[in-house]
């Protein structure tokens, strides 16, 4: 029997808790006996190759493309885990959503301390991904399975929820697992 | 032991003083009940609804309700529990309660109460709601983010320190702390040894100049759940 495939991506998110999919350490080696990894940045397959058992989600819905991505995933998955708290909550990424988009891009792109744009342009090439008015967590565009919370959730948590799903045990992660920063 | 109290709280049989509420017996039995506005050398204020026990069969709040002869408590029952996880779910969402980057996560009772009551996120859609942080105060700040509105500081401004810094304005989705004074908390008389400063349940009300001092794994409920303490007199209260 094929092995049970893996997708994981991050949307709005930092890339921390795919480093924290990384400090499972010389663990992954039995990560690699388990399963194989399809569209995900650890193996850089940009495209699902068939039918995924888990899907790890990292970061909210910024823009329209994560969200595209995202039901991409939801489409392809068995099982949606959204990996940490940008996935949960939106994150810092989320600090925007209390003020009008037009005041952030202008603040990036005109009016900020730093800033150098002689043409005062804010990018807006037919290419680039249109931002959403907010950033929403990811349960609030598709239905997720499981909440792994945390900034990043520690490798632990990862590991020992991947386990569990993947021989179809329970998942009952301790105290100490399940924190949220 | 005649003007002895004797209830039940989950079956178990416990002894209580005349006057007391179920919450202070409950912790003298060594019987957590979770809560968030409660502070026993605070007046009880019942706002916060996570002590809600059912009691004879009819729900009401464990830190105003006074124990009587004979009383059936049910305290750590599922629907309870559910009850529970419901409220504090409301409390994150109608807030902005950013516990990555929060001075008070690990120490936070908000937090912990999540942590005990297993709650990975909640399942109501969150608010984002637009809030101030008033940084005026040269040794503390307000962050409205992260309030719960569970009222200590103003019980103990006005009754511990005498000063009554800080009220409730406004109703519903538009309530919030207000201080007294025209518009900033550097305006008010509030100072750093105040108890109002200390008996914040969350990351609301903050001293400067002293966050993240405790490393992780070495704070309040980093290993322990919330209540803990609370349970481990148990065994010391069987034997009297």
């Amino acid at each position: 029997m094929a092995k049970p495939k893996v997708a994981t991506t991050s949307l709005a998110g930092c890339f921390g808790c795919h480093m924290s999919i990384l400090d499972i350490d010389e663990r992954i080696l039995d990560l690699i006996e388990l399963v194989d990894f399809d569209k995900s940045p650890v193996d850089d397959i940009k495209t699902f190759t068939g039918r995924c058992a888990i899907g790890l989600i990292e970061g909210g819905c910024s823009n329209d493309e994560n969200v595209h991505v995202l039901q991409d995933f939801r489409k392809h998955c068995d099982v949606l885990i959204a990996l940490g708290d940008c996935a949960t909550m939106g994150g810092i990424p989320a600090m925007r959503n209390t003020l009008p988009l037009k005041e952030c891009l202008d603040e990036a792109y005109l009016n900020g301390p730093t800033v150098y744009n002689p043409d005062r342009c804010i990018p807006n090439d037919a290419e680039l991904p249109l931002l959403l008015d907010k950033v929403y967590p990811v349960q609030h565009v598709v239905k997720i399975d499981y909440f792994l919370p945390g900034c990043p959730p520690s490798a632990d948590t990862i590991w020992q929820t991947l386990v569990a799903l993947l021989n179809n045990k329970p998942l009952d992660l301790p105290y100490e697992l399940i924190k949220y920063d | 032991m005649s003007d002895a109290i004797t209830f039940t709280i989950d079956g178990k049989t416990v002894r209580g003083k005349p006057g007391q509420t179920i919450m202070e017996a409950a912790d003298e039995a060594g019987i957590y009940i979770p809560r968030l506005c409660y502070l026993s050398h605070l007046a009880a204020h019942g706002s916060c609804r996570v002590c809600t026990v059912q009691v004879n069969g009819r729900p009401q709040t464990a830190c105003t309700q006074p124990i009587a002869e004979g009383m059936t408590v049910e305290n750590d029952t599922e629907a309870l529990r559910q009850v529970r996880r419901d409220i504090v779910e409301m409390l994150f969402v109608e807030g902005n309660h950013y516990c990555m980057f929060c001075e008070a996560s690990g120490n936070c009772e908000l937090q912990a109460l999540a942590y005990r009551l297993g709650i990975t996120a909640p399942k109501y859609p969150y608010m984002f709601p637009s809030r101030d942080v008033d940084a005026s105060h040269p040794d503390i700040f307000i962050d409205r983010n992260r309030c719960v509105l569970c009222g200590r500081c103003v019980s103990a401004s006005r009754d511990l320190d005498g000063k009554t810094v800080f009220e409730f304005v406004g109703r519903g989705p538009d309530k919030r702390i207000a201080v007294n004074a025209e518009a900033r908390l550097s305006d008010t008389e509030l100072d750093i040894t105040d108890q109002a400063v200390e008996v914040c349940p969350v990351g609301a009300i903050l001293k400067k100049r002293v966050g993240y001092t405790v490393p992780i794994g070495q704070r309040k409920f980093d290993h322990t759940p919330i209540g803990s303490d609370i349970e481990a007199r148990a065994a010391q209260a069987e034997e009297n």
